[in-house]
């Protein structure tokens, strides 16, 4: 109970962040989102925000859900005019900057989704950071036609 | 003085039709075309729609199609174009009645017809998803000219795909290209302009 009340207090001391947002460390996670998946479609991407407060770069090297199969960290490029998805062994994130993962860039890629994501649901993501380590964050899902994070 | 601007004047036009006769040699030497000039693009395909029917270009002979290739295991760039699509369609208003958007997976292996059906009707249901044999896909995407190619192996493989968007006249030629990264009333903007 003090532990809870202490959590509440730290979260009315620290007031500006909004409530999608997750601190660790000297990371801000910002807004993580999905769209709904279309029909039966067994794949989904979140996207989110990494801000870094801190004074050293630190890197996003993996994530994990409990409602896929397989997360895997991916980039969208278009080259020539031929779309390609591929994985990546991790996004850094420089000091002092953010890291966006957006539709068109990177994304962190749901493979053998066990139900489709409806619109309004919330599904736990965990991330793992090479240096300030493991954060649980909670996704929103938009709309599937979501460009963002508030619709 | 005035001898040396005519000469300047015409090495100019010598050196615009220098490019312009170059440009005409590539057109017809590269990109066969029909007589209008035209590159060809598109032309017969023979699919099959979501509810398993057969279907060919002349079911949509009279109608502006845009025709876009993807595949339904696709997270971003499918989902935007299509979503792209059905906001132009809105944007466009009874318009939108003149055209019929298709979109054609490049990944027959998994998306049966009851798949893209289910997946096109997540977007907007005047969006046709039309599958096919291997075969099919393959001699649609040759006349369209389009890439893709299976990246990665098991169940998670994906698809590399061009990205473009078709646009065919209602005498089924090819019309011109839509960029897919545009927004959706700039889509409806260039359709508008065409009907």
């Amino acid at each position: 109970m003090r532990t809870l009340i202490g959590a509440l207090l730290l979260m009315l001391a620290v007031g500006t962040a909004a409530a999608d947002d997750t601190k660790l460390g000297d990371l801000t996670i910002a807004q993580p989102w999905a769209r709904a998946t279309p029909g039966a479609a067994p794949t989904g991407a979140v996207y989110l925000t990494i801000e870094n407060h801190g004074a050293s770069g630190d890197k996003l090297v993996a994530a994990a859900s409990p409602v896929a199969d397989t997360v895997m960290l991916h980039t969208h490029i278009v080259e020539n005019g031929v779309a390609q998805m591929r994985p990546v062994d991790g996004i850094e994130v420089a000091a002092g900057a953010a890291a966006e993962l957006k539709p068109g860039g990177f994304h962190i890629m749901l493979m053998g989704l066990h139900q489709p994501l409806r619109k309004s649901d919330v599904f736990p993501l965990t991330l793992t950071f090479e240096h300030a380590g493991k954060v649980d964050v909670q996704v929103h899902v938009g709309s599937v036609g979501a460009t963002g994070p508030d619709n | 003085m005035r001898l040396h601007r005519i000469a300047i004047a015409i090495s100019v036009i010598c050196a615009a039709l220098a490019i312009a006769i170059v440009i005409g040699w590539y057109r017809v030497v590269y990109l066969p075309g029909d007589t209008a000039g035209r590159p060809s693009v598109g032309g017969p395909f023979t699919l099959v729609d979501g509810d398993g029917r057969t279907v060919t270009d002349q079911t949509y002979r009279g109608k502006w199609l845009v025709v876009y290739f993807g595949f339904t295991f696709c997270p971003d760039a499918c989902p935007t174009a299509l979503n792209t699509i059905a906001g132009a369609l809105d944007a466009l208003g009874p318009e939108a009645a003149r055209i019929q958007p298709l979109f054609i997976t490049i990944d027959p292996d998994r998306d049966t017809p009851p798949v893209m059906k289910q997946y096109v009707a997540a977007f907007d249901d005047r969006i046709v998803g039309l599958t096919g044999t291997p075969q099919q896909i393959a001699a649609v995407a040759k006349a369209y000219r389009v890439y893709y190619q299976k990246v990665g192996d098991g169940a998670n493989y994906t698809m590399d795909h061009s990205t473009a968007l078709y646009v065919v006249g209602p005498d089924g030629r090819f019309n011109s290209l839509l960029a897919h990264d545009l927004s959706a009333d700039e889509m409806a903007k260039r359709l508008k302009d065409l009907l």
